[in-house]
């Protein structure tokens, strides 16, 4: 038995256009235990706009983020060595989703997004890799798998389901400007509620390295153009079905 | 003498092929190559001693991103190729991956007898409620009323309830996860994989091209509010009367695996031989 096969050639990859990254949403009905009802309320969130929304849904075209706040938190830290190997986690954990969105553009031939991602992808590996240099450490005591928050996900790790193959170097500094209020918010709230005075000096240090950021990227963002409100229509669609 | 150096402890990271998956950007099965990967890491397996089978379709794509044994094999008989493997070379983890059109539908037979005979596999299928690759098509677990240009008003069709046949065809495991939650998602899959006998993981995985809307499953999918079982009839009254989101291990049985009887002394390719002899 032979070790690998062939991942096959890459064909040209179909993405529906209709649903851009974060587009606004309305809120979801509380899940029914009919099939029919149930996808019902969700095609109404995600298609069926009512009027009202209609000028919502025309700046979500060109300011696309509009994701609901994570309630990601870390499980209780209990000393500062704990905190900061959470904090390490956290930093990886983005960094390879990060990695992840650029080969996925990359491969769809979108290499300006690509490339955004991919320095975002190395800024917070670059982040990670403090933690490590100012423990001591030579990788994390606690594998990045056993760590649980009270999320799915870390707190500044970007939603998989946000992106969309025409997507604008805009629409990615969106999304990370997301993640580092997130981060910066989450390590604010550990600041506040931590016992532990060393958790709570390195969370103060955490939150200032985020909220530095999302300075960044706002300045960032102020020099990107921002995409035309048709952005996302494709001349040439891959999708035959709809 | 030294004593033998300890192994260090495999990385995900060394389960990912140097393929770069080529799914839709957004799409579930990303996060759930990544939760096969951690969960392989989490055993602490070796690439060596895993393989992963798939039969065709998006989620059929995962053996090439995974560095480890791997077969991607016919449309809807991924069960049948790695029950063979497994009862030939019961040394190996054998975990299956495939989509709920391969799964339930081309695959529909092979998959109620791999849950009868109980082979200690583990098949993890990735529900999108579509068929994705071939653009659109409804499967067995699209609702009836879902309405695209290849479905005009909807089918009208009941949707096939898999958690409830695995467990009536005698699956030992089963369970539901969520793509959306990746490390939750490996400690099921490998809690699957500890788990002798044939093991069913169910992973609602958004299919963003032709199913917008399941992006929405992040705001439903929620741990199941009930402990896991061993009693199949009370995890399938449960199954039936839940809503399609509850996430965890909804049942852990206790029967035995099916294993290939043993014969000693007639193995060998020249014992094999004679016995097609004419």
């Amino acid at each position: 038995m032979s070790t690998k096969k062939s991942a096959g050639k890459s064909g040209k990859q179909s993405t529906k256009p209709g649903m851009k990254p974060g587009m606004k949403k309305a809120k979801v009905a509380a899940p029914k235990k009919t099939t029919a009802a149930k996808r019902t309320a969700a095609k109404a969130v995600a298609t069926a706009l009512p009027v009202a929304k209609v000028a919502a849904r025309a700046k979500a075209k060109t300011a696309p983020v509009a994701r609901a706040a994570t309630k990601a938190k870390a499980a209780p830290v209990v000393s500062a060595s704990e905190f900061m190997a959470h904090a390490y986690a956290m930093e990886a954990e983005a960094a390879e989703r990060y990695a992840e969105f650029a080969d996925s553009m990359e491969l769809h031939n979108n290499r300006e997004v690509a490339e955004l991602f991919r320095k975002l992808s190395r800024i917070e590996q670059r982040h990670a890799d403090q933690i490590l240099e100012q423990m001591g450490w030579k990788q994390s005591p606690v594998s990045s798998a056993n760590v649980r928050w009270e999320g799915a996900e870390g707190p500044e790790t970007a939603d998989s389901t946000e992106l969309h193959y025409l997507m604008q170097p805009y629409h990615a500094l969106q999304i990370a400007l997301h993640n580092e209020k997130r981060a910066r918010d989450f390590f604010a709230h550990l600041a506040k509620t931590t016992e532990n005075a060393g958790a709570r000096k390195g969370a103060l240090e955490m939150e200032q390295d985020e909220a530095e950021h999302v300075r960044l990227i706002e300045e960032w963002l102020k020099r990107t153009p921002v995409p035309d409100s048709n952005w996302e229509t494709d001349q040439d669609p891959p999708v035959l079905s709809d | 003498m030294n004593a033998p150096a300890t192994a260090a402890p495999i990385t995900a990271q060394a389960f990912k092929s140097d393929y770069k998956p080529i799914w839709c950007p957004g799409c579930g099965d990303y996060s759930v190559l990544s939760s096969f990967t951690k969960a392989f890491a989490k055993l602490d397996l070796r690439p060596e001693n895993v393989a992963v089978v798939s039969g065709i379709g998006c989620s059929s794509r995962i053996p090439a991103y995974t560095n480890c044994y791997g077969f991607h094999g016919v449309h809807g008989r991924s069960l049948a190729a790695a029950s063979g493997l497994k009862l030939a070379r019961p040394d190996l983890t054998v975990v299956v991956a495939s989509g709920d059109g391969d799964g339930y539908s081309i695959g529909g037979n092979h998959f109620l007898h791999a849950c009868r005979r109980n082979v200690d596999l583990t098949y993890v299928v990735m529900d999108n409620h579509v068929y994705g690759m071939t653009k659109g098509q409804p499967s067995p677990t699209t609702e009836p009323d879902w309405d695209s240009k290849l479905s005009p008003g909807g089918t009208g069709l009941r949707t096939f309830h898999p958690l409830v046949i695995a467990l009536a065809a005698g699956a030992n495991f089963v369970a539901r996860a969520y793509s959306g939650d990746p490390n939750g998602t490996a400690d099921i899959i490998a809690d699957a994989i500890r788990t002798p006998g044939f093991s069913f993981v169910e992973i609602l995985s958004p299919c963003v091209t032709f199913r917008p809307e399941q992006r929405e499953w992040k705001r439903l999918a929620r741990p199941a509010p009930v402990t896991t079982t061993d009693d199949a009839a009370r995890a399938a009254r449960r199954i039936m009367t839940d809503d399609g989101f509850n996430i965890g291990v909804l049942y852990k049985g206790g029967r035995k695996p099916y294993q290939a009887p043993i014969d000693e002394g007639k193995n060998s390719p020249s014992d094999l031989e004679a016995e097609f002899a004419i």
